[in-house]
């Protein structure tokens, strides 16, 4: 038989009991609906936590240190690399060396310091870093009251919330972060900070430079001009911002709670300790980093710039490990979802098996019938093939839409609740179209394989037998 | 037992093959205990245009002949040979073929399917045998002309007399041109007046197709009004095989042509 006419022939059975055969579909349909619900759900949450990733900046960043740092001491994958001794050292003609690499979007130096911060003639002391104006779309300055640095040589600082509690003498609760940034950047916003910071000062005007002892190595000529002072300086800055977020969590310890602009930053050439580190190398007073942060157009392909980076043989840290485990985590949490959604979707065909078998009761002298007009064994089976296919996608694709119909529920109930507790809305429900397509499939595939039975069992059936019973 | 190999003595010269031969047959099937011997060595020709009536009381073994020659049951042992074919050595795929476009049937309860009208149920042999879509229509409309019903086409079976059911159950046999017509209690169902009505159609197609035609029934008036030769069973075996002399000596001038192949 020919597949419009099988088509056919199956959807007027399906008709015939229309009440059985519907009652058996919605079966399928909420099968299928529990597993997109289920795996949208996954899919939405991944998708989330990417997005999230991705605007906290975390994810599309690698940070380079040179291996002559500290930190990186004794780390195992260096082992075949060049000693520290010999690596080179992180300046800005490598800044902007890296800064040329493919998907490169910008590299900047990290200029951190601990220094001592006054407000109210009180001094406070904190981790200040620097921010590039590219920080502005970072996700932590989303809720930012007050702004972002109106330029980027500004006399202007952002504060983190924890600070500006310090700031107003109030100790942060523990447990549940409630306080209001509103309420703490109030009476900051528009105040001043004067800032106490160490400014290397390139000492090539001195003449006594022979004086500190380090003239011993003579034949080496950078050591002439490696030699600079260090001055104390005081800079008022005015607080233009005050972050609920950390811009900064994946640093961990090292995590600044006062930022500057960058180019600011740099102009006041505050000590590093990196500067005291190279002092023996240092041949200008061109600054040594100590990290240089690079972000990068496509985070897919962070990798091939850590390796072109290491190539040049420099450290590199990003946090692509973290998100291949939460990858790893989210493929799982899929698995799982899709699991027990596919339970219902079992259940569902054991319905269409336990249909299909009656329906071989009830029609079973229409099969008699029917062979005996000269239908083969696999007319018939076809015939229940194309019930059971035509019950799947039917159901599949009234599943679907009950599912997508179930997302957009339950998202819009939590957004309810997110806006009850004052958080912004979230879109953590995903129905992509593979999705779509493939739970029809599936729910068609399934659907065949509950058919299996069924439809050799009517195709097996004697016929002469069949037109007796009545 | 009476063997059936010289009864063609009545009519025409037998130039063709038998149509239908028989050879031993046998259909034997065990219930609980017993052995039911419900065909028991039958052995029978039917010439190629032969309209033929098997006769029996009920558990005779008649209507389990025909099943055989119909390729709705396979023998247990011995052979039937249509139109040169032994069905015993044909696959299950081979025999669903012959029934659809060798063998055409009839039954005492109409064996329409209640869900589909006139016109589908005539058409549903066409769409077994993939006919193209654009020609089943006409073909059923005029298939369920010839038996008088054009104006029923999109009638249901239940919305039909007997005698209607059963015209349409014969539009249906004949729709894939069959040269062979198997008819089991045809009129069973059905008062005399429509009954007639049937078998006057029956022998129509007989004569005016050619079509070989074998009946099962118990009424031996019926047999003798239409059936050229008159075949006996009991428990399962033939006992008697007689040419109808009546009916031969009627449809005699006819008897010429050739193998029912209709035009």
């Amino acid at each position: 038989m020919k597949l419009p006419d099988l088509t056919e022939l199956a959807v007027r059975n399906l008709r015939e009991s229309l009440l059985r055969n519907s009652l058996t579909t919605i079966g399928i349909s909420v099968g299928v609906a529990s597993l997109v619900a289920m795996l949208s759900l996954g899919i939405g949450l991944q998708q989330l936590a990417s997005r999230r990733l991705m605007k906290s900046g975390l994810f599309d960043t690698v940070v380079v240190t040179s291996r002559r740092d500290l930190r990186n001491f004794g780390r195992e994958e260096d082992r075949n690399a060049p000693a520290p001794g010999e690596s080179r050292i992180l300046d800005e003609p490598t800044r902007l060396e890296i800064e040329r690499l493919p998907n490169v979007q910008e590299a900047y130096p990290d200029i951190r310091f601990i220094t001592e911060l006054r407000y109210d003639d009180k001094p406070h002391l904190t981790t200040v870093a620097a921010l590039p104006s590219s920080a502005r779309s970072n996700d932590a300055f989303e809720g930012v009251q007050g702004h972002f640095f109106s330029s980027d040589t500004a006399p202007e600082v952002i504060i983190q919330k924890a600070f500006a509690e310090e700031l107003l003498g109030k100790t942060p609760k523990s447990g549940l972060d409630e306080t209001n940034v509103a309420e703490l950047a109030a009476p900051l916003l528009g105040k001043e900070l004067t800032m106490r910071y160490a400014q290397r000062e390139a000492a090539q005007a001195a003449p006594s430079t022979a004086a500190n002892g380090k003239t011993t190595a003579s034949d080496d000529q950078s050591l002439g001009a490696a030699a600079y002072s260090v001055v104390s300086r005081e800079l008022k800055l005015k607080i233009v911002g005050v972050a609920d977020l950390d811009p900064e969590s994946m640093r961990g310890p090292t995590r600044a709670r006062v930022f500057l602009p960058l180019e600011l930053a740099e102009s006041l050439h505050v000590m590093q300790p990196t500067d005291l580190r190279e002092i023996s190398r240092a041949a200008t007073d061109q600054p040594i980093y100590s990290s240089v942060s690079v972000r990068v157009k496509n985070p897919a392909e962070i990798r091939t710039l850590e390796d072109a980076i290491k190539k040049m043989g420099f450290n590199t840290l990003s946090i692509l490990d973290a998100t291949r485990s939460l990858q790893q985590f989210f493929a799982v949490l899929d698995l799982f979802l899709g699991i027990f959604g596919s339970l219902a979707l079992a259940v569902a065909s054991i319905g269409i098996v336990n249909t299909l078998v009656m329906a071989i009761l009830e029609r079973r002298r229409e099969i008699g019938i029917m062979k005996a007009i000269g239908a083969s064994d696999s007319d018939v089976k076809k015939l229940f093939f194309a019930e059971a296919g035509a019950m799947g996608i039917l159901g599949g694709i009234v599943g679907v839409a009950l599912g997508w119909a179930i997302g957009q529920v339950i998202n819009l109930g939590t957004n309810i609740y997110l806006k009850h507790q004052s958080l912004p809305p979230e879109h953590f429900w995903s129905v992509p179209l593979w999705l779509v397509g493939a739970a029809i499939l599936f729910a068609f595939l399934v659907s065949l394989t509950a058919g299996l039975y069924p439809a050799g069992r009517a195709a097996r059936l004697d016929p002469v037998q069949a037109l007796r019973y009545e | 037992m009476v063997s059936t190999d010289s009864s063609p003595r009545n009519s025409a010269p037998t130039v063709n093959a038998p149509a239908i031969h028989t050879e031993q047959l046998c259909r034997h099937y065990r219930m609980g205990e017993t052995l039911i011997r419900a065909v028991d060595g039958v052995t029978l020709k039917v010439r190629a245009g032969e309209f033929v009536a098997l006769l029996g009381s009920s558990g005779s073994g008649k209507s389990s002949v025909l099943n055989l020659i119909a390729g709705l049951d396979r023998p247990s042992s011995g052979s039937v040979f249509v139109q040169e074919r032994d069905l015993a050595q044909l696959s299950r795929q081979e025999l669903a073929r012959y029934r659809l476009h060798t063998v055409g049937m009839v039954f005492q309860s109409f064996n329409l399917i209640a869900s589909m009208t006139l016109a589908e149920n005539v058409e549903l042999p066409m769409r077994f045998a993939e006919v193209d879509r654009g020609k089943r229509d006409s073909l059923a409309r005029e298939g369920l002309a010839r038996v008088g019903l054009q104006a029923r086409m999109n009638h249901r079976p239940s919305e039909l007399s007997g005698g209607e059911q059963q015209r349409a159950a014969l539009a249906r046999a004949l729709i894939n041109q069959p040269q062979l017509l198997l008819a089991d209690e045809p009129t069973g169902n059905l008062d005399s007046h429509t009954g007639t009505e049937i078998m006057n159609m029956v022998r129509e197609f007989n004569q005016q197709l050619g079509m070989t035609v074998v009946m099962v029934t118990h009424e031996r008036a019926l047999a003798e009004r239409y059936a050229q030769r008159l075949i006996f069973l009991a428990d399962g075996k033939l006992i008697g095989d007689e040419s109808n002399s009546a009916v031969v000596a009627k449809t005699a001038p006819d008897d010429a042509r050739t193998d029912g192949v209709r035009a």
